[in-house]
Protein backbone atom coordinates (compact mmCIF):
# COMPACT_ATOMS: atom_id res chain seq x y z
CA UNK A 1 0.00 0.00 0.00
CA UNK A 2 1.45 3.34 -0.99
CA UNK A 3 1.81 6.03 1.59
CA UNK A 4 -1.03 8.50 1.10
CA UNK A 5 -0.52 12.23 1.04
CA UNK A 6 -0.27 13.80 4.44
CA UNK A 7 -3.30 15.95 5.13
CA UNK A 8 -1.78 17.62 8.16
CA UNK A 9 1.84 17.95 7.01
CA UNK A 10 1.43 21.72 6.83
CA UNK A 11 -0.04 21.92 10.30
CA UNK A 12 2.64 22.49 12.96
CA UNK A 13 0.23 21.45 15.66
CA UNK A 14 0.48 17.86 14.57
CA UNK A 15 3.74 16.08 15.13
CA UNK A 16 7.32 17.22 14.73
CA UNK A 17 8.60 17.91 11.23
CA UNK A 18 9.97 14.77 9.64
CA UNK A 19 7.46 12.39 11.12
CA UNK A 20 4.49 12.03 8.90
CA UNK A 21 1.35 12.85 10.87
CA UNK A 22 -0.47 10.25 8.82
CA UNK A 23 1.81 7.64 10.40
CA UNK A 24 0.87 8.61 13.93
CA UNK A 25 -0.38 5.65 15.88
CA UNK A 26 -2.32 7.70 18.40
CA UNK A 27 -0.48 5.82 21.12
CA UNK A 28 2.51 8.11 21.29
CA UNK A 29 4.63 6.91 18.38
CA UNK A 30 4.79 9.38 15.52
CA UNK A 31 3.03 12.19 17.35
CA UNK A 32 -0.63 12.77 18.09
CA UNK A 33 -3.34 11.10 16.06
CA UNK A 34 -4.54 12.98 12.96
CA UNK A 35 -7.14 15.66 13.54
CA UNK A 36 -9.86 13.65 11.80
CA UNK A 37 -9.40 10.89 14.38
CA UNK A 38 -9.35 13.33 17.30
CA UNK A 39 -12.48 15.15 16.11
CA UNK A 40 -14.41 11.96 15.48
CA UNK A 41 -13.38 10.39 18.77
CA UNK A 42 -14.28 13.49 20.76
CA UNK A 43 -17.69 13.63 19.14
CA UNK A 44 -18.18 9.92 19.80
CA UNK A 45 -17.58 10.59 23.51
CA UNK A 46 -20.19 13.39 23.38
CA UNK A 47 -22.70 11.06 21.71
CA UNK A 48 -22.18 8.44 24.40
CA UNK A 49 -22.84 11.06 27.08
CA UNK A 50 -26.01 12.00 25.20
CA UNK A 51 -27.03 8.33 25.21
CA UNK A 52 -26.47 8.23 28.98
CA UNK A 53 -28.77 11.25 29.36
CA UNK A 54 -31.43 9.40 27.35
CA UNK A 55 -30.94 6.34 29.55
CA UNK A 56 -31.99 8.43 32.57
CA UNK A 57 -35.18 9.44 30.73
CA UNK A 58 -35.77 5.79 29.78
CA UNK A 59 -35.35 4.79 33.43
CA UNK A 60 -37.82 7.47 34.56
CA UNK A 61 -40.32 6.31 31.93
CA UNK A 62 -39.96 2.65 32.92
CA UNK A 63 -40.45 3.49 36.60
CA UNK A 64 -43.49 5.73 35.99
CA UNK A 65 -45.03 3.62 33.22
CA UNK A 66 -47.95 2.34 35.33
CA UNK A 67 -48.64 5.62 37.15
CA UNK A 68 -51.45 6.75 34.87
CA UNK A 69 -53.41 8.49 37.67
CA UNK A 70 -56.69 7.31 36.17
CA UNK A 71 -55.79 8.82 32.80
CA UNK A 72 -55.21 7.03 29.49
CA UNK A 73 -52.63 4.23 29.45
CA UNK A 74 -50.03 3.52 26.77
CA UNK A 75 -52.19 0.70 25.46
CA UNK A 76 -55.09 3.10 24.78
CA UNK A 77 -52.97 5.88 23.25
CA UNK A 78 -50.32 4.47 20.93
CA UNK A 79 -51.17 3.94 17.27
CA UNK A 80 -48.77 1.56 15.58
CA UNK A 81 -49.40 2.85 12.06
CA UNK A 82 -48.00 6.26 12.94
CA UNK A 83 -45.03 4.72 14.76
CA UNK A 84 -44.30 2.49 11.76
CA UNK A 85 -44.26 5.45 9.36
CA UNK A 86 -42.01 7.45 11.67
CA UNK A 87 -39.63 4.48 11.94
CA UNK A 88 -39.51 4.08 8.15
CA UNK A 89 -38.75 7.81 7.68
CA UNK A 90 -35.91 7.82 10.19
CA UNK A 91 -34.38 4.56 8.98
CA UNK A 92 -34.45 5.73 5.36
CA UNK A 93 -32.92 9.08 6.36
CA UNK A 94 -30.12 7.26 8.18
CA UNK A 95 -29.41 5.37 4.96
CA UNK A 96 -29.43 8.50 2.79
CA UNK A 97 -27.12 10.18 5.32
CA UNK A 98 -24.71 7.30 4.71
CA UNK A 99 -25.05 7.91 0.97
CA UNK A 100 -24.25 11.59 1.58
CA UNK A 101 -21.02 10.66 3.38
CA UNK A 102 -20.06 8.46 0.40
CA UNK A 103 -20.81 11.39 -1.93
CA UNK A 104 -18.57 13.62 0.19
CA UNK A 105 -15.88 10.93 -0.06
CA UNK A 106 -15.90 11.17 -3.87
CA UNK A 107 -16.34 14.97 -3.83
CA UNK A 108 -19.62 15.04 -5.74
CA UNK A 109 -21.42 18.31 -4.97
CA UNK A 110 -24.54 17.19 -6.82
CA UNK A 111 -24.94 13.86 -5.00
CA UNK A 112 -23.97 15.33 -1.63
CA UNK A 113 -26.64 18.01 -1.88
CA UNK A 114 -29.24 15.56 -3.19
CA UNK A 115 -28.58 12.95 -0.48
CA UNK A 116 -28.62 15.60 2.25
CA UNK A 117 -31.84 17.09 0.87
CA UNK A 118 -33.57 13.69 0.94
CA UNK A 119 -32.20 13.09 4.46
CA UNK A 120 -33.59 16.43 5.60
CA UNK A 121 -37.02 15.89 4.01
CA UNK A 122 -37.34 12.47 5.66
CA UNK A 123 -36.29 13.97 8.99
CA UNK A 124 -38.85 16.76 8.52
CA UNK A 125 -41.56 14.19 7.77
CA UNK A 126 -40.64 12.43 11.01
CA UNK A 127 -40.96 15.65 13.02
CA UNK A 128 -44.31 16.52 11.41
CA UNK A 129 -45.69 13.05 12.20
CA UNK A 130 -44.46 13.29 15.78
CA UNK A 131 -45.92 16.77 16.31
CA UNK A 132 -49.24 15.60 14.87
CA UNK A 133 -49.25 12.69 17.29
CA UNK A 134 -48.41 14.94 20.26
CA UNK A 135 -51.10 17.50 19.43
CA UNK A 136 -53.56 14.62 19.01
CA UNK A 137 -52.70 13.37 22.51
CA UNK A 138 -53.08 16.84 24.03
CA UNK A 139 -56.42 17.30 22.25
CA UNK A 140 -57.63 14.04 23.83
CA UNK A 141 -56.73 15.33 27.29
CA UNK A 142 -53.55 13.27 27.42
CA UNK A 143 -51.02 16.10 27.68
CA UNK A 144 -47.81 15.97 29.70
CA UNK A 145 -49.55 17.30 32.83
CA UNK A 146 -52.17 14.52 32.90
CA UNK A 147 -50.15 11.85 34.70
CA UNK A 148 -46.62 10.84 35.69
CA UNK A 149 -46.70 8.31 32.86
CA UNK A 150 -47.46 11.01 30.28
CA UNK A 151 -44.92 13.46 31.76
CA UNK A 152 -42.15 10.91 31.38
CA UNK A 153 -43.40 9.89 27.93
CA UNK A 154 -43.37 13.45 26.59
CA UNK A 155 -39.96 14.12 28.16
CA UNK A 156 -38.36 11.05 26.62
CA UNK A 157 -39.89 11.16 23.14
CA UNK A 158 -39.93 14.97 23.03
CA UNK A 159 -36.22 15.09 23.88
CA UNK A 160 -35.52 12.80 20.92
CA UNK A 161 -37.72 15.01 18.73
CA UNK A 162 -35.80 18.10 19.89
CA UNK A 163 -32.56 16.37 18.93
CA UNK A 164 -33.92 15.59 15.46
CA UNK A 165 -35.05 19.22 15.05
CA UNK A 166 -31.58 20.47 16.03
CA UNK A 167 -30.13 17.92 13.61
CA UNK A 168 -32.27 19.37 10.80
CA UNK A 169 -30.86 22.86 11.45
CA UNK A 170 -27.34 21.40 11.47
CA UNK A 171 -28.09 19.54 8.22
CA UNK A 172 -29.20 22.79 6.57
CA UNK A 173 -25.99 24.56 7.57
CA UNK A 174 -23.94 21.62 6.29
CA UNK A 175 -25.64 21.85 2.89
CA UNK A 176 -24.97 25.59 2.78
CA UNK A 177 -21.33 25.16 3.81
CA UNK A 178 -20.64 22.45 1.21
CA UNK A 179 -22.28 24.64 -1.40
CA UNK A 180 -20.50 27.87 -0.47
CA UNK A 181 -17.09 26.61 0.65
CA UNK A 182 -16.67 23.28 -1.11
CA UNK A 183 -15.18 20.14 0.40
CA UNK A 184 -12.73 21.86 2.72
CA UNK A 185 -11.14 19.68 5.37
CA UNK A 186 -12.67 21.43 8.39
CA UNK A 187 -16.11 21.25 6.80
CA UNK A 188 -15.67 17.53 6.13
CA UNK A 189 -14.81 17.11 9.82
CA UNK A 190 -18.03 18.91 10.75
CA UNK A 191 -19.94 16.66 8.38
CA UNK A 192 -18.35 13.57 9.95
CA UNK A 193 -19.73 14.74 13.32
CA UNK A 194 -23.14 15.44 11.79
CA UNK A 195 -23.40 11.97 10.24
CA UNK A 196 -22.43 10.35 13.57
CA UNK A 197 -25.09 12.47 15.29
CA UNK A 198 -27.77 11.50 12.80
CA UNK A 199 -27.01 7.77 12.98
CA UNK A 200 -26.97 7.94 16.80
CA UNK A 201 -30.44 9.55 16.79
CA UNK A 202 -31.71 6.62 14.75
CA UNK A 203 -30.25 4.24 17.36
CA UNK A 204 -32.13 6.10 20.12
CA UNK A 205 -35.30 5.84 18.04
CA UNK A 206 -34.84 2.06 17.69
CA UNK A 207 -34.92 1.83 21.49
CA UNK A 208 -37.94 4.18 21.67
CA UNK A 209 -40.13 2.44 19.09
CA UNK A 210 -39.42 -1.01 20.49
CA UNK A 211 -39.49 -0.33 24.22
CA UNK A 212 -41.93 2.61 24.42
CA UNK A 213 -44.38 2.20 21.53
CA UNK A 214 -44.42 -1.55 20.85
CA UNK A 215 -44.14 -2.69 24.47
CA UNK A 216 -46.63 0.03 25.45
CA UNK A 217 -49.14 -1.20 22.86
CA UNK A 218 -49.22 -4.66 24.41
CA UNK A 219 -52.24 -5.48 26.57
CA UNK A 220 -51.43 -4.62 30.22
CA UNK A 221 -51.77 -8.19 31.47
CA UNK A 222 -48.78 -9.24 29.30
CA UNK A 223 -46.40 -6.78 30.95
CA UNK A 224 -44.26 -7.73 33.93
CA UNK B 1 -1.72 12.09 -5.14
CA UNK B 2 -5.43 12.58 -5.43
CA UNK B 3 -7.44 14.61 -2.98
CA UNK B 4 -9.49 11.57 -2.13
CA UNK B 5 -6.70 9.50 -0.63
CA UNK B 6 -5.68 12.67 1.15
CA UNK B 7 -9.08 12.86 2.81
CA UNK B 8 -9.12 9.25 3.86
CA UNK B 9 -5.52 9.13 5.03
CA UNK B 10 -6.30 9.21 8.71
CA UNK B 11 -8.77 6.41 8.49
CA UNK B 12 -6.43 3.65 7.39
CA UNK B 13 -2.87 4.69 8.06
CA UNK B 14 -3.00 5.54 11.73
CA UNK B 15 -3.51 2.91 14.40
CA UNK B 16 -6.87 4.38 15.41
CA UNK B 17 -10.04 4.90 13.53
CA UNK B 18 -13.06 6.99 14.27
CA UNK B 19 -16.63 5.79 14.17
CA UNK B 20 -17.89 6.58 10.71
CA UNK B 21 -14.64 5.94 8.84
CA UNK B 22 -14.62 3.13 6.35
CA UNK B 23 -12.22 0.39 5.49
CA UNK B 24 -13.22 -0.63 1.99
CA UNK B 25 -12.16 1.63 -0.80
CA UNK B 26 -14.57 1.34 -3.70
CA UNK B 27 -17.84 3.22 -3.63
CA UNK B 28 -19.74 0.18 -4.91
CA UNK B 29 -18.60 -1.93 -1.98
CA UNK B 30 -19.46 0.81 0.48
CA UNK B 31 -22.94 1.26 -1.00
CA UNK B 32 -23.39 -2.51 -0.73
CA UNK B 33 -22.43 -2.32 2.95
CA UNK B 34 -25.04 0.36 3.64
CA UNK B 35 -27.67 -1.56 1.66
CA UNK B 36 -26.90 -4.69 3.67
CA UNK B 37 -27.28 -2.74 6.91
CA UNK B 38 -30.53 -1.21 5.68
CA UNK B 39 -31.83 -4.67 4.75
CA UNK B 40 -31.01 -6.13 8.18
CA UNK B 41 -32.58 -3.11 9.91
CA UNK B 42 -35.78 -3.42 7.84
CA UNK B 43 -36.05 -7.15 8.61
CA UNK B 44 -35.57 -6.54 12.36
CA UNK B 45 -38.06 -3.65 12.35
CA UNK B 46 -40.70 -5.78 10.62
CA UNK B 47 -39.96 -8.60 13.08
CA UNK B 48 -40.59 -6.21 15.99
CA UNK B 49 -43.93 -5.02 14.64
CA UNK B 50 -44.91 -8.60 13.77
CA UNK B 51 -44.01 -9.88 17.26
CA UNK B 52 -46.12 -7.10 18.76
CA UNK B 53 -49.27 -8.14 16.90
CA UNK B 54 -48.99 -11.87 16.36
CA UNK B 55 -50.47 -14.66 18.41
CA UNK B 56 -48.07 -17.19 16.89
CA UNK B 57 -45.56 -16.82 19.73
CA UNK B 58 -45.99 -17.10 23.48
CA UNK B 59 -47.57 -13.75 24.31
CA UNK B 60 -45.97 -13.32 27.72
CA UNK B 61 -42.54 -13.45 26.08
CA UNK B 62 -43.25 -10.66 23.60
CA UNK B 63 -41.87 -7.85 25.79
CA UNK B 64 -38.56 -9.70 26.19
CA UNK B 65 -38.52 -10.51 22.46
CA UNK B 66 -38.90 -6.79 21.70
CA UNK B 67 -35.97 -5.98 24.00
CA UNK B 68 -33.80 -8.56 22.22
CA UNK B 69 -34.85 -7.29 18.77
CA UNK B 70 -34.04 -3.72 19.83
CA UNK B 71 -30.56 -4.69 21.00
CA UNK B 72 -29.99 -6.64 17.77
CA UNK B 73 -31.04 -3.70 15.61
CA UNK B 74 -28.87 -1.30 17.60
CA UNK B 75 -25.95 -3.66 16.93
CA UNK B 76 -26.73 -3.62 13.19
CA UNK B 77 -26.80 0.19 13.18
CA UNK B 78 -23.49 0.40 15.06
CA UNK B 79 -21.73 -1.98 12.65
CA UNK B 80 -23.15 -0.95 9.27
CA UNK B 81 -23.89 2.77 9.76
CA UNK B 82 -21.42 3.89 12.43
CA UNK B 83 -18.73 1.40 11.29
CA UNK B 84 -17.79 0.29 14.79
CA UNK B 85 -15.88 -2.96 14.42
CA UNK B 86 -13.83 -5.27 16.63
CA UNK B 87 -10.63 -4.51 14.68
CA UNK B 88 -7.64 -3.38 16.78
CA UNK B 89 -7.79 0.11 15.26
CA UNK B 90 -11.27 0.49 16.77
CA UNK B 91 -10.18 -0.34 20.32
CA UNK B 92 -10.68 3.20 21.64
CA UNK B 93 -14.19 3.47 20.18
CA UNK B 94 -15.18 0.06 21.54
CA UNK B 95 -13.83 0.84 25.01
CA UNK B 96 -15.75 4.13 25.15
CA UNK B 97 -18.88 2.34 23.91
CA UNK B 98 -18.46 -0.42 26.50
CA UNK B 99 -18.20 2.14 29.29
CA UNK B 100 -21.28 3.93 27.96
CA UNK B 101 -23.24 0.67 27.88
CA UNK B 102 -22.14 -0.06 31.47
CA UNK B 103 -23.46 3.32 32.67
CA UNK B 104 -26.70 2.93 30.71
CA UNK B 105 -27.33 -0.51 32.26
CA UNK B 106 -26.53 0.80 35.76
CA UNK B 107 -28.91 3.76 35.35
CA UNK B 108 -31.81 1.82 33.81
CA UNK B 109 -31.71 -1.47 35.71
CA UNK B 110 -30.52 0.18 38.92
CA UNK B 111 -33.44 2.65 38.86
CA UNK B 112 -35.96 -0.09 38.11
CA UNK B 113 -34.56 -2.34 40.84
CA UNK B 114 -34.58 0.34 43.53
CA UNK B 115 -37.93 1.85 42.61
CA UNK B 116 -39.79 -1.45 42.30
CA UNK B 117 -38.50 -2.51 45.73
CA UNK B 118 -39.56 0.84 47.17
CA UNK B 119 -43.04 0.38 45.69
CA UNK B 120 -43.15 -3.10 47.12
CA UNK B 121 -42.19 -2.05 50.65
CA UNK B 122 -44.28 1.11 50.71
CA UNK B 123 -47.34 1.30 52.95
CA UNK B 124 -50.56 1.40 50.89
CA UNK B 125 -51.53 4.99 50.19
CA UNK B 126 -54.89 4.91 52.05
CA UNK B 127 -53.23 3.74 55.26
CA UNK B 128 -50.50 6.35 54.88
CA UNK B 129 -53.16 9.05 54.63
CA UNK B 130 -54.97 7.68 57.70
CA UNK B 131 -51.79 7.93 59.75
CA UNK B 132 -51.42 11.58 58.90
CA UNK B 133 -54.82 12.49 60.32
Amino acid sequence: MSTPALPLAHDPAFGPVGIAPGQASGHGAGGPAPKRIVVGYGFWIFLLSDVIMFSAFFAAYAVLFKNTAGGPSANELFGLRNTGTETACLLASSFTCGMASLAVGVRSQKWTQLALLVTGLLGLAFIVLELREFTGFVARGAGPSRSAFLSSFFTLVGCHGAHVSAGLLWLGTMMAQFYAKGFRQDIRHRFLCFSLFWHALDIIWVAIFNLVYLVGALPPELLP
Amino acid sequence: MSERSDYEAGSHVGADRVPGSREERTVAREVRGYLLGLGFAIVLTIASFWADQTHEIYRSGVAVALLVLAVAQIGIHLVFFLHITTAPDNANNILALAFGVLIVCLVVFGSLWVMLHLNHNMMPMDRLLQMQR
